[in-house]
């Protein structure tokens, strides 16, 4: 069955995803090299210029949104999962990076391929791939620990209760300074510095920062191979079937639960490894980051994009991330100076997110980027005869009223 | 080989009841332990602090209240909802503090917190409906992810105008309400918490008349059960949902001036938490059924009032952690809350 539908697969969609990939390669590369070869040598205006518009702090942290948004692209865009705590993973991601590649447990003195500041030795230094892996399972784990027992319930209690695992986690984290007297999350301090990433010899220091890049944009570049492979796969085509129709999907003899579990697992790993690249972009963990707004971001990326589509939630994170960490700031500081006004931008982003979030679903639901099956359902109640039923009534009760 | 395959899950069922049982039962356990060496510890704290969650909680069943009736009537979760009281309480911040220039207890300034009270419900209610007219009537038959997330969105709206209006940091100011408190037997009982939970009983009791023994009441409770009938049988389903919006708003409304009086600050993010803390009121009562949105209300503020007050506990810090514990237990558990009926989901 599966041969099938892989011989089924339109030819143009797998060359469309080609020329993604290499258009995503290019922009990564082209990036790397502007800021390796040519920013060194550049006027000075040309240097300012590029660190207030397209710093590359913010170039790495466009990349790991991206992987994120794909992340939850997995639970809400493939699974039809409305997760609304996404930001839980991201936190306990950049925990596992906090305790595994600092100080913070300096009662030990654990090096295994790690990098600790030189004369520091104490807390647990292990490498940053090993770290990457553990941040992905400890996150898959809770992943599955958090949706076992609320998977089976309605799709708006699921997004409350994910809402509530995303402001108790960032909580425990806040006053997990003394739990019985241990010091698990250095509270609202925060843990820093996270150990610089050292790789075969070679350190990423603070000032690696295009070296830095390159890793976010090849994790973000796995993501988006997986995310791509996914979907064509067994799994993916059993999340596609659930988010179209639960009941019929259980009916062809797809396991509702496990198949949900895994989107969240998945999802959740994603999330993790997010955590920490971002733990060793920033250099520390602080809890305050983790709130609210942040899973509403992340959502915000994966409707704008284009829910279920890879390279739409790869141009909405693109773009909402830079918006959030660059444009917002800059546009706002040209405008103030050019009309001698002092108006806090940043705070507009409030009402940028939720006008869009808004707009979005009233007029596109679908995204700007949108696949064709998406589509369909988001648009699913102008088809149906319930829908025709009621537009007869609504029209005569219109009528109605006109004669009064 | 079919054999086993078929007895495998219903083993399973089993095993996963018995830990559901097993689990329930430990918790009610530490729950009841817990209540217990508190109370047996110092009976007065005990009471003192039930007060202040009694009139928490009579704040919370009035915001469950709005959560309840819109999803009881178009099966939506008003995220919005929270952040509608939150602009309640800072409408209520504007007027009564700033523009009538009422701080501390008089005649006078009693006169001007009725004032306040009708126009801060007026406020919300027909910020309610605009938001409904606006946003969420369009989105009526969507999948359900499309409200949700337009709820979220509006509720991200809502927070901007509270942060442009207010300012981000929370302003403190002198309340009408008395803030002292007199004692009985040694039990502290505040002021202000009297009179929100006497403010608060009789607006209880108008809305479940209004409900219950109006036409307009009626006419909501057939809409809830089935529009298309509903409006067959002639009732203008627009004008309803509007109506449960408006009710649902004023609600929010009166708590936003109560929540103000009574703590005497306002913030533009007051909203997200003490909606959520509200929801899980809805849910503990049951969604969609008023009662159970006023149970739910001060079940919870009674629980947050001894997790904050009682000194054995996990206290304050941990109190959000605690309702939302709570909500994620009754999610699992019970989701259709103490007084609500279990429903399936419609084909």
């Amino acid at each position: 069955m599966a041969e099938t539908t892989k011989a089924a697969a339109p030819a143009h969609t797998e060359n469309s995803n080609k020329k993604w990939a290499i258009g995503f390669l290019t922009v990564v590369l082209a990036i790397y090299a502007i800021n390796k070869f040519y920013i060194p040598t550049a006027p000075a205006q040309v240097k300012t210029f590029f660190n207030a518009w397209f710093s590359l702090t913010s170039m790495g942290e466009i990349m790991i949104y991206i992987l994120m948004a794909l992340g939850l692209n997995i639970v809400v865009g493939y699974a039809g999962l409305l997760d609304l705590g996404y930001v839980a993973f991201w936190a306990l991601g950049g925990y596992v990076a906090g305790w595994l590649m600092s100080g913070q447990f300096d009662q030990w003195q654990i090096n295994f391929f790690g990098n600790p500041p030189a004369g520091l030795p104490n807390g647990i230094h292990l490498n940053f791939l090993l770290v990457l892996v553990l941040g992905g399972v400890f996150t898959a784990i809770w992943g599955v620990i958090i949706g076992a027992p609320t998977l089976r319930l309605k799709s708006d209690y699921l997004a409350l209760v994910t809402l509530g695992f995303g402001e108790i986690i960032p909580q425990i984290m806040v006053n997990g300074e003394d739990i019985g007297g241990f010091n698990l999350t250095n509270g609202t301090k925060g843990i820093n510095p996270v150990d610089n990433i050292k790789l075969f010899g070679h350190e990423f220091g603070p000032f690696q920062l295009a070296d830095k890049f390159l890793i976010y944009a090849s994790l973000a570049g796995l993501m988006i191979f997986f995310s791509l492979r996914l979907r064509d796969g067994r799994l993916g085509r059993a999340w596609l079937a659930i988010r179209e129709d639960e009941l019929a999907a259980s009916m062809m003899g797809v396991p509702l639960m496990r198949t949900k579990l895994a989107s969240y697992a998945v999802g959740a790993t994603a999330g993790g490894v997010g955590g920490v690249a971002f733990a060793t972009l920033i250099g520390g963990v602080y809890a305050e980051r983790f709130n609210f707004q942040v899973s509403i971001i992340i959502l915000s990326m994966v409707v704008l994009g284009g829910m279920g589509n890879v390279w739409g939630v790869l141009v909405g994170a693109t773009l909402l991330a830079w918006v959030n960490n660059t444009g917002l700031v800059q546009f706002g500081n040209i405008i103030n100076s050019a009309t001698g006004k002092n108006i806090d931008f940043p705070s507009f982003n409030f009402l940028i997110f939720g006008v869009l979030l808004i707009l979005m679903m009233l007029y596109r639901r679908e995204g700007f980027l949108p696949e064709a099956r998406v589509r369909l359902i988001m648009h699913e109640e102008e088809f149906s005869d319930v829908a025709v039923v009621t537009d007869d009534i609504e029209v005569e009760g219109v009528h109605h009223h006109e004669h009064n | 080989m079919t054999s086993t395959t078929a007895r495998a899950p219903r083993a399973s069922v089993n095993v996963s009841k018995l830990l559901t049982r097993i689990s329930m039962a430990l918790i009610a356990v530490v729950v009841i332990y817990w209540l217990g060496r508190n109370f047996l510890d110092s009976p007065t704290q005990f009471l003192s602090v039930g007060i202040t969650g009694l009139s928490n909680g009579a704040l919370y069943a009035l915001i469950a209240l709005g959560y309840t009736l819109v999803y009881g009537i178009i099966e939506l979760i008003n995220f919005a909802h929270g952040d509608l009281f939150m602009l309640g309480a800072v409408f209520s911040y504007f007027f009564l503090t700033s523009f009538l220039g009422a701080e501390g207890a008089s005649a006078g300034n009693y006169a001007k917190l009725g004032l306040t009270l009708v126009l801060a419900m007026t406020f919300c209610a027909s910020l309610n409906v605009l938001i409904e007219r606006l946003a969420y009537r369009r989105l009526r038959d969507a999948p359900k992810l499309a409200p949700l997330i337009t709820a979220v969105g509006v509720s991200f709206v809502l927070q901007f105008i509270g942060l442009k209006w207010n300012g981000s940091a929370p302003r403190n100011f002198t309340t009408v309400l008395p803030q002292t408190s007199f004692t009985v037997h040694g039990v502290v009982v505040p002021w202000n918490a009297l009179a929100i939970i006497s403010l608060t009983i009789p607006l209880l009791l108008i809305l479940v008349t209004l409900v219950n023994k109006t036409k307009q009441g009626r006419a909501m409770r057939a809409t809830a059960q089935d529009k298309d009938a509903a409006r067959l049988m002639g009732i203008d389903v627009n004008k309803t949902i509007s109506f449960t919006f408006a009710l649902g708003g004023a609600m929010a409304g009166a708590a936003g001036l109560m929540f103000a009086q009574s703590v005497g600050t306002v913030a533009y993010n007051i909203g997200f938490q003490l909606g959520l803390i509200a929801f899980t009121s809805a849910v503990l009562g049951g969604v969609g059924n008023l009662y159970g949105a006023v149970l739910g209300g001060f079940l919870i503020g009674v629980i947050q009032g001894f997790n904050d007050g009682l000194p054995f506990g996990p206290g304050q810090k941990w109190s959000q952690t605690v309702v939302f514990t709570i909500l994620i237990l009754l999610m699992v558990y019970r989701p259709a809350g103490l007084l609500g009926k279990a429903t399936t989901e419609k084909v």
